[in-house]
């Protein structure tokens, strides 16, 4: 075993998972508090990254271009909870995805008028470009390592928001029992609206650090926000604990896998068998883990509190 | 009352007949215009619409029909849309095709129908191989054959050892097939990542294994907005220096645009081979580039070039048959003798349809404009021929 790969696999494992959580941190709340499937959380990851580039070419300027870029997310989250989801809390869950399946082709042909079908590079800053060694000499890019903190930054933000003031009360007490809530007289239709733009801004977010690397595209929210469901749902639906604890395991297995299973098919498969089957395996890996959590504890792995 | 009738069935054999003769050549086009693959099927469509101006929109006196249809970069998608062609519009030609795993699962729908099938890139070893048609010809490359240049490449430099990466796919695996065929030292590591819809952009895993793996080289093929992805990635992990990146199909006028607005200067210098470049000397390609890049204000990428090319060999073989489209036989040998202008020079077809080419070694370089674009440094392959031809028993 080479520890010196093994460990940088680790960091991309969490790099990945920190992203993760950045989007289930939003659809958990959203989900778990108003009840309410957003399908279109991704397209929120996706607006994120396109407003992130158009700023950065305009300033000339990543950070600039973040800082700008975050309350213009919040902002469209804020729109989108106003005009189309504010009118479907009362439907059903079906409802729900209509709706929001819609929203997803509107946001894409959107993008496709503004900002064309080839998607958008965001270029670094020289010193956010290189790489950095740590301990060992093992190296590893500046950028990913930014990632990993700006997440567990915000991770940590979110949890003296949600454990120690006011506000994080109300959100805990609308997870558990919305109409206690609401009977006690808290305006549960601002704490919905600020609770679904502060979701998006996290999804935008995500989507301004995974661009640089990957680049902004039409569509780019569509994959990820499948594998963000799978998060929460590991996690137990409402939980921001679960959400982060999920979205590493998920991030750490997904890394993993692609890492090192190919490795170990070939113990007792042919090479090249092992080879094509590794990438479909570790791809899948995910789900059985979501299959198990089903199965032997279906309200995921820390359900917040009911009652 | 029958004279009126017989007058009637006359009139409508008189207003049907024009109909029923071939008064168009009809062609039916799939690309991938939807999905992020889809810049690649819009410089495939410019093309095409390119090398419509430059043919007047007629071949061989008849008027030209495009029907261009959109994939999806979806196999099950590409079949429906060729049925559709096929059924519905009736085309006589159905061309285009990106994706090799597209292209293998619409080729049936294609070929029973007795229509000819023009791949204006995929080259799927089955396709070159035992499954090889008199209506199939390629107006690119079999697979594996930019690849085994690119073995060769290696082997001149003094490579020893190479890390390989590609999607998971059947290009994927037909392009590692290809360098493992001449590529003489050792291969220490292959990564086949998830390709589709939902394409893996992220290889921080993979990039890091790499590294690790002590390799003397990097070799990957990835088409399309994945090669831009890729490159920034590697150059972000530190391996521009350590580990020297050997390219085939990744680095284009697609992604080198991109790559320069990101200022990734890593990959100037970087090699890669392919059949043509837009220097390729010979005049046929200078009015292409030409014209392109007076069109559309960039230059073209080889899928453009071959699909100009597509457009070009079809006209050849409607003219040799004086427009008369029934004659599939006429067509066919026509298309078989390449007697029409290529991008890529004279060739010739071997007897599974697929081009005897040249194979050339490029260069990354700045044009006198500042624009990055490919230089050919060399030819690699001369006169190369698949090496499934023999599978073939046609």
């Amino acid at each position: 075993m080479d520890w010196g790969l093994f460990t940088i696999q680790m960091l991309n494992g969490l790099q990945l998972g920190v992203l993760l959580f950045l989007l289930a941190a939003g659809l958990t709340l959203v989900f778990g508090i108003m009840d309410f499937v957003n399908l279109a959380h991704g397209s929120l990851y996706m607006m994120g990254a396109y407003f992130c580039a158009t700023l950065t070419q305009l300033t000339d300027s990543f950070l600039l271009g973040v800082v700008l870029a975050l309350p213009l997310t919040a902002l469209l989250g804020w729109l989108v909870e106003l005009i189309v989801v504010r009118a479907l809390y009362t439907h059903d869950h079906l409802d729900h995805v209509l709706a929001t399946f819609g929203l997803i082709l509107c946001f894409d042909t959107a993008v496709d008028y503004i900002w064309g079908p080839t998607g958008m590079a965001i270029p670094l800053p020289d010193f956010l470009n290189g790489q950095v060694t740590l301990f060992g000499g093992l190296e590893f890019p500046v950028f990913r390592l930014v990632i990993i903190a700006s997440g567990l930054l915000v991770a940590a933000l979110l949890y003296v928001m949600v454990a120690h003031t006011r506000l994080g009360m109300l959100i805990r007490a609308g997870a558990s029992n919305r109409t206690m809530v609401m009977a006690l007289g808290v305006d549960i239709g601002k704490l919905f609206a600020l609770v679904f733009a502060v979701g998006a801004a996290f999804a935008g977010f995500a989507g301004m650090l995974i661009a640089p690397i990957t680049e902004a595209s039409i569509g780019m929210g569509n994959d990820i926000i499948i594998v963000a469901f799978v998060v929460i749902i590991i996690g137990g639906i409402g939980s921001i604990k679960g959400a982060f604890v999920a979205a590493m395991i998920v991030g750490l297995i997904d890394t993993m896998g692609r890492s090192f299973l190919d490795q170990l098919l070939k113990v007792f498969m042919s090479a090249q068998n092992a080879e094509t089957s590794a990438p479909a395996l570790s791809a899948m890996a995910i789900y059985i883990l979501m299959a198990v959590v089903l199965a032997f504890r279906p309200q995921g792995l820390f359900p917040p509190k009911v009652r | 009352m029958y004279k009126k009738i017989t007058a009637l069935a006359a009139l409508g054999a008189l207003l049907a007949a024009p109909a029923m003769a071939a008064d168009k050549v009809k062609i039916g086009f799939v690309t991938t215009i939807t999905t992020p693959a889809g810049v690649i099927g819009q410089d495939m469509v410019d093309a095409v619409n390119l090398a419509m101006d430059d043919i007047g929109g007629k071949m061989g006196g008849l008027d030209v029909e495009l029907i261009i249809e959109d994939d999806a970069f979806n196999p099950p998608v590409g079949k429906q849309k060729v049925d559709k062609l096929v059924k519905q519009d009736d085309v006589d030609f159905v061309a285009g095709f990106i994706w090799s795993h597209v292209l293998l699962a619409s080729k049936k729908s294609a070929l029973d129908a007795g229509k000819f099938l023009i791949s204006s890139n995929a080259g799927p070893s089955q396709l070159a191989g035992d499954q090889c048609d008199k209506n199939f010809f390629s107006a690119s490359w079999q697979n594996d054959q930019t690849p085994m240049a690119m073995g060769e490449v290696l082997n001149q430099n003094g490579v020893k050892s190479v890390y390989v990466m590609a999607p998971n796919y059947a290009a994927g695996k037909n392009m590692i097939a290809g360098v493992e065929r001449t590529f003489k030292g050792k291969i220490v590591g292959r990564d086949l990542t998830k390709w589709g819809k939902d394409a893996q952009l992220d290889f921080s895993a993979e990039l890091a294994k790499a590294k690790a793996s002590g390799a003397d080289a990097l070799w990957v093929f990835y088409p399309g907005k994945a090669g831009g992805a890729l490159i920034k990635q590697y150059e972000q992990a530190g391996l521009l220096g350590q580990l020297p990146l050997y390219t085939v199909f990744t680095v284009d006028s697609i992604a080198l645009p991109k790559l320069q607005e990101g200022n990734l200067k890593g990959v100037m210098g970087s090699l890669n081979t392919q059949h043509w470049g837009p220097d390729l000397d010979n005049p046929q390609n200078k009015k292409f580039v030409e014209g392109f890049k007076k069109k559309y204000g960039r230059y073209p990428s080889f899928y453009a070039a071959q699909s100009y090319d597509t457009m070009f060999m079809i006209k050849s073989a409607v003219e040799a048959v004086n427009g008369n489209l029934d004659d599939k036989d006429g067509m066919r040998a026509a298309m078989k003798k390449a007697d029409f202008p290529s991008t890529r020079g004279k060739f010739s077809f071997g007897n599974n349809h697929f081009p005897i080419q040249n194979f050339y070694l490029r260069e990354v370089v700045a044009d006198a404009d500042g624009v990055w674009t490919t230089k050919i440094v060399k030819t690699v392959l001369e006169n190369h021929q698949d090496p499934y031809a023999g599978e073939c028993k046609m």
